[in-house]
């Protein structure tokens, strides 16, 4: 068994920091790269791709990073695990054995998890008793059924570890826990029994600190945010894991950005619910346990985390049509530029109104004033202010609705209050909305499958 | 009485959760780990988003990191890409509430 070993966080979210995964394969040792690029929005709108065409549906920037780090990793033995495969996670893995074969490479395993997508099984769900309820809104999925884009269940790190102990050099998911993706190595490299819940919930701590890349090491950090040095070259997440479930977050040398108990502090609140309740599929930690000490120059230790069992459940993630939505905005400048822009509002409301059109929503808001902390920025001084941009969006459930609301913004320009600008581009044009559907599911209704590709 | 705004004692994150928000806030010491577990409650807080929060607010305490953890329901105008909000995701929201006055008894 091996007495440590270097988990580095490659990629926050799809769009990240390109070139984040190649300076962590690069700039120091480390063992394992972990990628999450899965946002719920990101589900629905590769299931569309893959709609259009059956080789599409993951992430196709990995096929680009792959072809870049394959010989990196390959000579040093990193092995790399993503989420990547989005809802098509074996066209994901061709597409990267095809880019191997025309680099050096003698030998690949991919590894992909299958299984995660439901839509195509939901009627056999229903009839098996789960009627894949709203958590929030307690409605049965038969409701939204017709406009339903994609379903996913959320794996854990289970199939991850089955598909290293198969010889995986590379591991492609579709929807999984971004948690599993870094507790699977810790599990594999030291025989970590999954009953043991304290360190199932050590290793998903550890994920929990890595899933937002940079966010760990002084990105988007609200404490002393000036303090943080070279955000040019931020240096992305390791965490050095022991056997033993402590671990160090760590990043690499010559790297800017910052690993500290204010940095760490900052991500472990980030996105959660309670505290003492933290479920993923492989166990629920309790974050109120979670110790952190500085043991050296950009190293957090985490240590004493506790678990409980897992539950019975998968959450399910479900994406479904609803609607369209459109947001156009116009700069009006001093003087008065904040009087103007609301006046320009009430004209568009008037505008709206006479039209007779149906919107389940309409907002304004004035960027430079109150679009971000809304009843809570304080009056301004409309002399010092030099600009405001009016934001106005509708959403409707007819898109010709939707799309003749584009049509009023333009004509503001030469109809309403002076010194506007900033129109470009056209007008706005309807935008799917797309809803989200969180459920949960027995575990027992699905079952992850894994798959060993070989280079040819 | 004395007063203290929120960010000289304190910093933090938010995020979404669905049509949720949550903010975290982590005070900068003991000492004002022990003023905001005191004052700053989830009455407060709710009172402080009147207008923004539409549902209930949950509060739950982190003493380990010096934190509490916030759940403001009902938020987000709808949450994701349902939202016409600029900030759908709540990503500004613990700014928000470190604007915040806490009057502190002598």
């Amino acid at each position: 068994m091996k007495e440590k070993i270097r988990i580095a966080s490659g990629q926050g979210f799809w769009g990240d920091l390109i070139d984040a995964p190649y300076h962590q394969v690069t700039k120091g040792e480390i063992d394992y790269l972990v990628m999450d690029y899965l946002a719920e929005v990101t589900m629905s709108i590769l299931q569309k791709q893959k709609n259009r065409n059956p080789n599409l549906g993951y992430a196709t920037d990995l096929i680009d990073l792959m072809k870049k780090i394959l010989p990196i990793t390959s000579k040093k033995g990193i092995k790399v695990i993503t989420n990547g495969g989005g809802v098509n996670p074996v066209a994901c893995a061709d597409a990267i054995i095809e880019a191997a074969m025309g680099l050096d490479i003698k030998k690949l395993d991919v590894a992909v998890v299958l299984g995660d997508g439901i839509k195509d099984s939901l009627d056999d769900i229903i009839q098996k008793g789960c009627d894949l309820k709203n958590m929030e809104t307690g409605e049965p999925i038969i409701t939204v059924k017709d406009k339903l884009l994609s379903a996913n269940v959320y794996f854990g790190a289970a199939p991850i570890v089955e598909a290293l102990k198969k010889g995986a050099d590379i591991v492609i998911t579709g929807r999984t826990t971004d948690t599993g993706l870094t507790l699977a190595p810790m599990i594999y490299e030291f025989g970590w029994d999954m009953k043991d819940y304290d360190l199932m919930a050590a290793g998903t701590v550890a994920g929990h600190i890595l899933e937002c890349g940079a966010q760990s090491t002084g990105g988007n950090f609200l404490g002393d945010w000036e303090s943080i040095e070279n955000f040019a070259e931020i240096g992305f997440p390791i965490a050095e894991a022991y056997p033993n479930g402590e671990v160090i977050i760590t990043k690499h040398e010559n790297t800017g950005g910052k690993v500290s108990f204010d940095t760490i502090a900052e991500q472990l609140v980030y996105e959660i619910g309670d505290p003492k309740d933290y479920i993923t599929p492989d166990c629920i930690a309790d974050f109120t346990s979670i110790k952190l000490e500085e043991v050296g120059k950009d190293r957090v230790k985490v240590f004493n985390v506790k678990g409980k069992p897992e539950t019975e459940f998968y959450k399910v993630s479900c994406s479904f049509h609803d609607g369209y939505s459109a947001t156009g905005t116009l700069t009006y400048s001093w003087p008065q530029a904040l009087t103007k822009a609301k006046k320009a509002d009430r004209i568009l409301r008037k505008r709206l109104e006479k039209l007779e059109l149906q919107f389940d929503e309409i907002r304004s808001e004035f960027v430079g004033y109150n679009a971000t902390h809304e009843n809570l920025a304080p009056e301004l001084d409309e002399d010092k202010i030099n600009e405001i941009v009016l934001r106005f969006s509708v959403r409707a459930k007819d898109r010709n609705t939707v799309n003749r609301f584009g049509q009023e913004i333009a004509p503001l320009i030469l109809t309403g209050p002076p010194s506007v600008t900033g129109f470009a581009g056209g007008r706005p044009k309807p935008k799917d909305v797309v809803a989200y559907w969180p459920a949960l599911i027995p575990k027992k209704l699905v079952e992850p499958k894994v798959k060993i590709l070989e280079l040819k | 009485m004395s007063k203290i705004q929120l960010r000289k004692i304190a910093h933090g994150r938010s995020g979404d959760k669905g049509d949720a928000a949550n903010i975290g806030i982590i005070a900068f010491d003991d000492n004002g780990y022990k003023i905001i577990e005191k004052h700053l409650t989830a009455e407060k807080v709710k009172k402080h988003f009147e207008g923004i929060c539409h549902g209930k607010v949950e509060r739950y305490e982190l003493r380990n990191i010096r934190a509490l953890n916030f759940i403001l329901h009902k938020t987000l105008g709808g949450g994701g890409t349902v939202s016409l909000k600029h900030d759908a995701q709540g990503k500004t929201l613990a700014a928000a509430l470190l604007r915040m006055e806490l009057e502190l008894a002598d």
